[in-house]
């Protein structure tokens, strides 16, 4: 029998390095997990809190909105409507971990299997990850972007720093490319360009708007829409990255802050693609180790128990009727799945073979998942791996409500063989973040005429935007677009809906 | 593989955010405060505590889409088949809202700290014609005691310190005491065998080489006081706090009046580096007394205005002169006044405290229910009155409830319109 790793709750560092190297052993032995180095880091709650409010990063620029979010944890932490995360991890390379000092020995064994070999190779090997954030580069660019954000204050003052940075907020959620065939950020190099390009900016002026006529009428005619489209790469869904290249009055250090936010949320994106598959594989991997560990002898029987009630939690599902119920829980979808698609491999049923045919009964449980995970994301993961098993199991039911309908709102499909497909092509799309987010793209911009900027929201479903809300971010677009910009909201049929006429506030003194 | 133990990193990471959040919605939070603080006593207020702000003032837009149709699927499903029609208003409409939408639009408690509390409080009032009398703002170099030195002039020297360091190292060293020494002399003078004598002889020879090793002081042992500049902030602004304790005074009056004072002085201590505060109680008689017996000494006897307002002419003649100081005096009393004194009062006020005074602050206290107290104007409020139609720079209120206190000593002090450009400090 193997030697206990810890007795009762109590843990120091000796411990948590022999907590690491059992669960290391275990996640690259058994589990075949590949995995950026780890650096694991104890914190206090308070720190834990910190770290919340600045989007789990160790270092960012300042602003007041992480402030306002500080402020709102920690008043719901205090009044005890929340507790503490347990753990925070980063997608960088070493891969970093926080611990929370007040967790138990078993629970920073749960924590270090659960995000130090979880979520570590979940990051390093998923296709999106990989393509679309520098786990090397991260922490060297947001250090870099925190500098240039304090430099820009002191030498252009707070006021107009936070301005820009509040528009560039308001817009982040259209600050992404979505579609690949962009080369992968390298954020170091990126980090070095910075400041060459804003040399070359400065000293470049900026063609496209040199499109003062010289002959009287030629030019309206000469640039012609394709032309013209073409010249401002439209249309164009990344409203961040369009006003870096094109706005044209923005000084070199504002486009510099649109690129940072730019490529932040092109950093967290994502995260946002694979809620489900993260913490799904992250649980996943925690249970297999934590149950190795136990098998081994190397966690007591009381510790296994202390650890599985923590995990009933984390994988609680409400129904739709319960009070606690506010969507699908990530974690218990995620582990879920992942443990049914253990079940096909090894163990399949009749119903499995068929619904299953490239996975069922091939017995590779590790290597099946393994490339789960690192070739889909959430959309397509419940697209390909839910099963009717697992349907009936959460009792799934889809409903439609339209508001024209007077009955009600209809059962579209339940966790029958007429509704399976149906079923889990909804829940699918409800975790397409393209599906998700507002479809706004900028089509034109009227060069010859005031310079108007308009763009599309492409309704879907008879969505539209929600008015108050739309203004204001028009509001801060106008501000950096400094002319009329215009959003039209158009259905399928290009039919108008309805139109946003947003002009730009005054600047209140020309910035250099 | 790391692992990194990251709690003794300084926290409160976020403070500086938090701070800025705070400018941010500082208006938001001003209101906030001042509601508060009407409901608290002082005492809890310069404890700070929350405040309850709307979170919409601050919220941060987004693009979201609402409305149209919506398809959901949901866990849980006991009756339904496909086709069924569910009521809206019922349960099981599922009234999930989107991501993002409705966490964040209520108000939230925000815990303020007691200094950002009281910051926040007096940020909009300041001490009226603050700027009137030049005052230079110049530092003078003062003098502190700052250490031990081992090198420095010889009037420095510490002899204590010295001689605590040498006697440790001659211990460390064990150096010879002078009583082993007359041990061994008297041993061998009273020895009279010669193989032992010529032995404690050795011994003693060993000995004596070692105390001559070992100084008694040694240079090293030296130590010298330390001495460093530090600058003074010259005294800026003195306040006088009057009170009438006299028998009228009931222990509702004196307990409005500590409270408007001890407001004052927190106000004070906030706007100014250096603050004198004198406080000067007063029966028939007034005295200059400490904070202690000021707020909490028992005392009681007729009263003479007047008394008070001379014990301060006095104090200003001895100890603060007006080209130096900016002078600032809060009178709090019932308004009773005996009926001789009156002239004498208004007197000693035109003539001698007014003209050295920046602002002038008078308090009339009166019950709890305050029904009397609106009857007819005390003969001090008649007095004062009359002072400040002929333009004298007084200000005066009534208070007779707790609550009121916040409101009246920040009407008091509120900044001036008039007074806006002048540069606070």
């Amino acid at each position: 029998m193997t030697e206990r790793l810890f007795e009762g709750a109590d843990w120091d560092f000796r411990t948590l390095q022999r907590i690491t190297d059992a669960c290391e052993e275990v996640a690259l032995k058994d589990l075949g997990l590949d995995v950026y180095p780890n650096q694991i880091e104890v914190i206090t709650a308070e720190q834990m809190l910190d770290a919340y409010s600045s989007v789990g990063m160790p270092l960012f620029y300042k602003h007041w909105s992480f402030g306002k979010h500080f402020a709102y944890h920690e008043a719901s932490y205090r009044k005890g409507l929340m507790g503490l995360a347990y753990e925070i991890v980063i997608n960088s390379s070493p891969c970093i971990s926080y611990l929370m000092e007040e967790n138990t020995a078993t629970m920073q064994t749960l924590v270090i299997a659960h995000a130090a070999f979880g979520h570590n190779h979940f990051f390093k090997n998923n296709y999106l990850f990989k393509q679309w954030t520098d786990a090397e580069g991260i922490l060297d660019y947001l250090d870099f972007a925190k500098n240039y954000v304090m430099q820009c204050e002191e030498r252009y003052g707070r006021v107009e720093v936070e301005r820009t940075l509040d528009a560039a907020h308001a817009l982040m959620s259209h600050g992404i490319d979505r579609y690949p065939g962009k080369k992968k950020l390298d954020l170091r190099e990126e980090e070095k360009r910075a400041g060459r390009r804003r040399q070359h900016e400065e000293e470049v002026f900026n063609d496209l708007w040199r499109t003062v006529p010289k002959g009287a009428s030629k030019t309206r005619s000469a640039i012609s829409l394709e032309r013209r489209r073409k010249l401002l790469g439209l249309p164009q869904e990344n409203l961040l990255y369009f006003l870096e290249k094109s706005a044209p009055r923005l000084a070199p250090w504002q486009r510099e802050l649109l690129r940072i936010v730019r490529h932040i949320a092109q950093y967290f994106y994502p995260q946002s693609q694979t809620k489900v598959m993260n913490e799904g594989t992250a649980t996943y991997v925690h249970y297999r180790i934590m149950t190795k560990l136990h098998q081994q002898g190397r966690i007591t029987d009381g510790n296994f128990l202390e650890f599985l009630g923590s995990h009933t939690n984390v994988v609680f599902q409400p129904e739709f009727d319960d009070q606690r119920f506010s969507g699908f829980n990530p974690y218990a979808l995620g582990f879920a799945v992942m443990q049914d698609i253990e079940r096909i491999v090894t163990n399949p049923a009749d119903e499995d073979r068929e619904w299953f045919p490239d996975i069922a009964g091939k017995n590779d449980v590790m290597g099946v998942l393994r490339d789960v995970w690192a070739n889909y994301r959430d959309e397509s993961f419940i697209a390909q791996f839910l099963s009717p098993k697992l349907m009936r199991h959460f009792r799934m039911f889809h409903l439609h409500d339209d508001p024209e309908e007077r009955a009600g709102i209809r059962v579209d499909a339940i966790h029958d063989e007429r509704g399976f497909r149906r079923v889990r092509r909804e829940l699918a799309r409800q975790h397409d973040v393209g599906y998700i987010d507002a479809n706004i793209e900028v089509v034109d911009v009227d060069l010859a005429g005031d310079r108007r900027l308009i763009l599309h929201h492409r309704v879907i479903k008879g969505s539209q935007l929600n008015e108050t809300d739309a203004k204001r971010v028009l509001q801060h677009l106008a501000d950096l677009w400094t002319y009329d910009v215009a959003l039209i909201e158009v259905d399928a049929n290009d039919k108008v809906l309805r139109e946003y006429v947003v002009s730009p506030r005054p600047i209140p003194a020309a910035v250099a | 593989m790391h692992i990194i133990d990251r709690r003794l990193n300084p926290g409160g990471k976020s403070l500086e955010n938090r701070q800025r959040f705070l400018r941010r919605a500082k208006s938001l939070v001003q209101g906030a405060v001042k509601k508060t603080s009407q409901e608290r006593d002082i005492k809890d207020v310069l404890e700070g505590g929350e405040v309850t702000i709307p979170l919409d003032g601050m919220h941060e837009p987004r693009f979201r889409r609402e409305g149209g149709t919506r398809d959901m699927v949901l866990p849980g499903n006991k009756k339904f088949i496909e086709g069924d029609y569910l009521q809206r208003s019922g349960q099981g409409s599922a009234k999930d809202s989107g991501p993002g939408e409705g966490d964040s639009e209520d108000a939230f408690r925000f815990v303020l700290s007691r200094d950002e509390f009281v910051d926040l409080f007096l940020d909009d009032l300041e001490l009226p014609d603050l700027a009137k009398r030049k005052i230079a703002q110049t530092e003078s170099e003062g003098i502190q005691r700052a250490g031990y030195t081992t090198s420095g002039s010889p009037a420095n020297i510490s002899v204590s310190r010295t001689v605590r360091l040498a006697l440790a190292r001659r211990i460390a060293l064990k150096r010879p005491r002078k009583e082993e020494l007359e041990e061994l002399e008297a041993a061998i003078a009273a020895s009279t065998d010669e193989d032992e004598r010529a032995e404690l002889l050795a011994q003693l020879a060993t000995l004596k080489a070692k105390s001559k090793r070992i100084p008694f002081i040694d240079p090293l042992d030296i130590r010298y006081r330390r001495f460093e500049m530090v600058p003074k902030p010259v005294a800026q602004a003195v306040m006088f706090c009057l009170m009438d304790v006299s028998g009228s005074m009931s222990e509702h009056m004196k307990d409005l009046a500590k409270r408007f004072y001890m407001l004052l002085y927190v106000f004070l201590k906030r706007r100014y580096k250096h603050v004198e505060i004198v406080f000067i109680r007063h029966t028939d008689r007034a005295e200059e007394v400490d904070e202690q017996t000021f707020f909490y000494g028992p005392a009681s006897g007729g009263t003479l205005v007047s008394s008070a307002l001379q014990a301060m002419h006095e104090i200003v003649r001895e100890r603060f002169n007006p080209s130096d100081w900016n002078i600032y005096a809060a009178q709090a009393s019932d308004g009773d006044n005996s009926y001789s004194d009156g002239e004498l009062t208004g007197m000693l006020l035109t003539e001698k405290i007014l003209p050295v005074c920046q602002f002038f602050a008078y308090l009339e206290v009166g019950e709890s229910g305050g029904s009397a107290f609106d009857l007819s104007d005390s003969s001090l409020w008649t007095l004062y009155e009359r002072l400040r139609n002929s333009g004298a720079p007084l200000s005066m209120r009534k208070v007779s409830e707790r609550s009121e206190i916040f409101p009246v000593f920040h009407d008091l002090f509120q900044r001036r319109e008039a007074t806006q450009e002048k540069a606070a400090p």
